[in-house]
């Protein structure tokens, strides 16, 4: 698995399902609605991110590992005990599927802070001590690498069309309140495992499709907070963004959207005077932000699951509710096939952000 | 009525103007023939005045009330009533020149090559635009409705 | 001992078949090159005083002269060349620093020229820009780290936030590229109300440069950036005021660690007046400011400025690119200004000694790259703008400038091109024919300042379009998201150390 190799550029398709009331379900309706897209991927990437999986380790948080060899697991699981409390450790489960070929070793970890650890990092937050824990895994120990890294929440991804994923780590066996999936067409040498969508950091998963023209820009404009952009990847830029702007900044997801896909300075002076303020403003200090080129994301975490197209909405991205259950993916034929009659089904417009959020029970 | 106006703060002196106007009213049209070669030499209708670094091309204003009209013997000066300018018949004109005596501008020229007339700025009547103010490099002179 | 003449740079050919003797050459050239013989009725030409201006070639009605470059009557040497010969002449006969205009003309690389664009291709559409939405509207200041808001009720709707940081004051520019700092004094007041007119239509700014602001000029305040240059010619309450943003001047990249210089023959009435030295006298500016000899003096003139001011106005630095520059901008923004302008190697001049000109300071292209890498490693970009300058020549230079890293450019020579220049490099003589660089009435009134903002205009606009046409290639809709969008890059025919610095990849390279 040579991780530094080409951007990856690629076409797919992402769905995703959430009950906003956070009652759990099963895999199997993403696995099914997402292998309806199947020609929308090339067998070269498929995976999803699941939230409330793990009920009986909500507070801790989550590894999701791969590990090309054997030494890569034991340096990392050094590298863990030394940073945290290991609370309880396995293998992720897996049964064989003759499509999945040369699995890494996939080892999930429940972790805990140590206070001492907690105590010397003092200027970081817990979150952000977990962010550098990650980032060194992934760029000093060779062969391992953190798919997820959340509470209560997991990414399943590899080399392969999604549905076959899904049916390799026995998704239909997990319940989740949200569910997110993708499937990679990617244009350049073979797919690694840990380069499949969703990209997952904190709580945050990621599904994208799309290529970002601004991506020399924002990786740059993220090096300026602190955000190191290891892994070539369009996703990552796009959680990262995600991090900065809605944890570490505070803003909410529609003024996020408004800055990823901003709207044209035409429209902006046909606002009203506070808004377009709002609007102009926006702009001129998070420019470097704006994400060119065409994508549609679905960007989730513990409470929220948001979809985004680009400001020319050059990526299809449909949406319906029903019920409880909100449903965002690249096609209505995927929504159907697993709720074959909404409430609601609408287009969304470009750089219209549709959010789910989990009503207070 | 549309007439040349003058800038002389643009007019550089280059006498461009005067060039182009003497080829516009020669027989052939061409600059170098009319120049080299043609018998009588035609000669230019506008005058650049200087005087220090002041400088500026003048031609017949069309004035309202010109007392050259009013000069003229034989009627040779007249008035086109469609553009309201003042033109010459050449063929009438006789070379008595008393509208240059009484030209207060002082822009119409004895034409002695030849037969003996005057000579004054016509607006180039058929162009579209005069030629000098065409060809002006600076844009010292246009051509514009009077306000 | 024999003086040997200067061999004349240029020759003068008069097709005499063509020349119909109206004398246009001989009343133009203010160098006195042609003259007319009433008694043979010709006009003959004396090349030796030619400077190469080309403005009787291009006035000629005929078309019968062509000005050549003479070859050198000396042997071929490619080491004591023609020019070195004639420069050591002169200094022999003179004993004194030998003067230029315009920018370094020497064949050092032109890192542009090793750069290529990208386009997008099915992965990607490109945007057309002729049917499409394509922004290049550009804000040059200060931008702040974040955006506090607050949530006025509980509803999540966007109409319900109320924005609490108010952003420090900004120059809006509707198109990425600004007219540079040119004196009056350098050039005549036809050519900066010219400037004027043509920032005001098409939505950006020009610099006063260092002449101080003619009263004519005042009702271009809008558009209008003041210098502050080590020699503070007319600066006063006025001048501040009067701007949108304000300039101080450290260095230019014509001529790095040395101050402006109008040589005495085009300091007229009116420039004496405006810059408020006397008559006829060099306007030499020292080197450096004299209140500026450290970067904390720096900053203190920054604020003293933005007091004055009121904190209404951007502040900023120009400097020169030379070897040190990423630490000194580094420094610059620091010290508090809004935005830093980077003049490099090719940045023109009205005057300055030759030596200093051709060998002084580095290209603006690896300046931009080094200058906006370090701002970024030290997190500290969004505090200011970078303005690129010196030698920006085509609407390709800027896409690539801001690709390097700049938010907008400043273009010099290509404005006075466009009002006619042909770069003769005499514009220290004060006889510029085409009405720029001369405050002689005879020669000024040559540029109708008219023609010149509708040339000028045209220039920003042809520009504006192609820059639009290669964004949309690229498959971007908003300028912000090329700058410093080194991805967009890639590097043709340059060593490995170059394409470091630059920060771009060799091109045969994806993603």
């Amino acid at each position: 698995m040579d991780r530094f190799h080409e951007k990856e550029i690629s076409g797919c398709g992402i769905l995703g399902i959430m009950d906003q009331k956070g009652k759990r379900f099963s895999g199997g309706d993403i696995v099914a609605g997402i292998a309806s897209m199947r020609e929308r991927a090339n067998g070269l990437g498929g995976g999803f991110a699941a939230y409330g999986i793990y009920p009986e380790h909500k507070r801790d948080w989550c590894f999701h590992m791969m590990f090309e060899n054997k030494s890569a697991m034991v340096q990392t699981e050094e590298y863990l005990r030394e940073n945290y409390k290991i609370v309880k450790d396995g293998i992720i489960p897996t049964r064989e599927d003759r499509s999945i070929k040369y699995r890494p070793l996939l080892w999930r970890y429940f972790l805990q802070h140590k206070e001492e650890k907690t105590k010397l990092h003092y200027d970081l937050t817990e979150k952000d001590f977990v962010i550098k824990t990650v980032m060194e895994i992934n760029t000093k120990i060779p062969g391992a690498f953190v798919a997820s890294s959340g509470r209560n929440m997991g990414v399943f991804k590899g080399v392969g069309y999604p549905e076959d994923i899904g049916r390799f780590y026995k998704l239909e066996e997990y319940e989740a309140y949200i569910w997110t999936a993708h499937g990679r067409f990617p244009t350049n040498t073979v797919g690694w495992w840990g380069g499949a969508h969703p990209f997952g950091l904190l709580d945050w998963s990621v599904v994208h499709n799309g290529e970002i023209s601004s991506y020399g820009i924002n990786k740059r404009f993220l090096l300026n907070y602190g955000y190191v952009c290891a892994f070539f990847t369009d996703t990552e830029v796009m959680t990262y963004l995600f991090d900065l702007l809605v944890r570490k900044h505070g803003l909410s997801f529609e003024v996020v959207a408004d800055i990823l896909a901003a709207p044209f300075w035409d429209d902006i002076e046909r606002q009203p005077q506070g808004r377009g303020e709002l609007l102009r403003t926006l702009r001129i200090a998070y420019g470097s932000a704006l994400v060119n080129g065409p994508f549609s994301v679905i960007v989730a975490n513990s409470s929220t699951m948001v979809g985004l197209n680009d400001r020319i909405k050059l990526r299809p991205l449909v949406a319906a509710t029903s019920e409880n259950r909100l449903y965002i993916a690249s096609e209505e034929s995927a929504i159907r096939e697993v709720c074959p009659r909404p409430n609601r089904v609408w287009m969304p417009k470009a750089g219209e952000p549709v959010i789910g959020r989990l009503i207070e029970v | 009525m549309k007439k040349i106006i003058i800038r002389e703060e643009y007019c550089m002196g280059c006498r461009l103007c005067e060039v182009h106007c003497l080829v516009q009213h020669s027989k052939t049209k061409n600059i170098i023939k009319a120049y080299k070669g043609e018998y009588p030499k035609p000669i230019p209708r506008i005058i650049v005045e200087e005087k220090g670094y002041v400088s500026f091309a003048l031609q017949c204003r069309h004035c309202e009330d010109g007392p050259c009209l009013e000069a003229c013997i034989t009627g040779a000066m007249y008035r086109d009533k469609k553009t309201g300018a003042i033109l010459l018949n050449e063929d009438k004109c006789i070379g008595c020149w008393m509208c240059i005596m009484v030209c207060p501008f002082g822009v119409i020229s004895r034409n002695g090559e030849g037969k003996k007339i005057a000579s004054k700025c016509d607006l180039c009547m058929g162009e579209k635009v005069p030629i000098c103010v065409k060809n002006c490099p600076n844009e010292a002179i246009v051509y514009e409705e009077k306000k | 001992m024999a003086k040997r003449p200067l061999p004349t740079e240029f020759i003068i050919e008069r097709d005499e078949e063509k020349c119909i003797a109206c004398q246009a050459c001989v009343r133009m050239c203010s160098n006195d090159v042609h003259s007319y013989d009433p008694e043979t009725d010709t006009v003959s030409s004396d090349s030796a005083k030619c400077v190469g201006c080309h403005f009787c070639e291009t006035l000629c009605p005929t078309g019968a002269l062509v000005i050549r470059r003479n070859p050198s009557e000396f042997k071929l040497n490619a080491n004591w060349n023609a020019e070195v010969i004639k420069n050591i002449t002169r200094q022999a006969e003179t004993g004194g620093m030998l003067l230029t205009g315009m920018g370094c003309d020497k064949p050092y690389p032109i890192y542009w020229d090793y750069i290529l664009l990208n386009a997008s291709q099915v992965t990607n559409p490109s945007i057309d820009p002729l049917r499409e939405p394509m922004e290049l509207r550009t804000y040059i200041g200060r931008k702040p780290d974040k955006i506090e808001i607050q949530i006025t009720n509980s509803k999540s709707q966007i109409s319900n936030y109320k924005l609490q940081t108010s952003i420090p004051p900004q120059l809006k520019l509707e198109t990425p590229i600004l007219f540079s700092a040119m004196s009056y004094g350098s050039i005549s007041l036809n050519a900066c109300k010219s400037l004027a007119k043509a920032a005001r239509e098409v939505g950006t700014f020009y610099n006063t440069g260092e002449g101080g602001l003619h009263r004519e000029l005042y009702k271009y305040s809008a558009n209008t950036i003041v210098q502050v240059a080590s020699g503070r010619f007319g600066v006063h309450r006025e001048y501040l005021e009067a701007a949108a943003a304000i300039e101080i001047k450290i260095g230019q990249g014509a001529k790095p660690g040395i101050g402006g210089h109008l040589p005495g023959e085009k300091v007229s009435e009116e420039i004496s007046q405006t810059r408020m030295i006397p008559v006829g006298t060099d306007a030499l500016s020292p080197a450096p400011h004299h209140d500026i000899y450290s970067i904390e003096d720096l900053r203190q003139l920054i604020f003293a400025l933005k007091e004055a001011t009121r904190y209404k106005k951007p502040v900023g630095v120009k400097i020169s690119a030379v070897h040190n520059v990423a630490p000194i901008a580094s420094g610059i923004v620091r010290a508090g200004a809004d935005f830093v302008a980077i003049d490099g190697l090719r940045g023109g001049t009205g005057a300055a000694p030759t030596v200093v000109r051709d060998n002084v300071g580095i290209p603006t292209e690896l300046a931009i790259a080094v200058v906006d890498q370090r701002l970024r490693e030290e997190g500290i970009r969004n505090q200011a703008s970078l303005i690129a300058a010196g030698g920006i020549r085509s609407s390709s230079d800027v896409i690539k400038a801001i690709a390097l890293g700049a938010d907008a450019v400043y273009i010099g020579t290509a404005s006075l091109v466009a009002m006619g220049c042909s770069l003769c490099q005499r514009c220290y003589t004060g006889k510029c024919n085409w009405g720029i660089a001369t405050q002689d009435p005879y020669l000024t009134k040559r540029l109708n300042p008219d023609i010149g903002t509708r040339r000028l205009v045209n220039l920003l606009r042809a520009w504006s379009l192609e820059i639009k046409e290669m964004l949309g290639g690229m498959g971007i809709n908003a300028i912000e998201s090329l700058r410093g969008n080194r991805e967009q890059l890639r590097g043709v025919g340059l060593s490995d150390t170059d394409l470091k610095l630059l920060g771009i990849k060799p091109a045969g390279e994806a993603w």
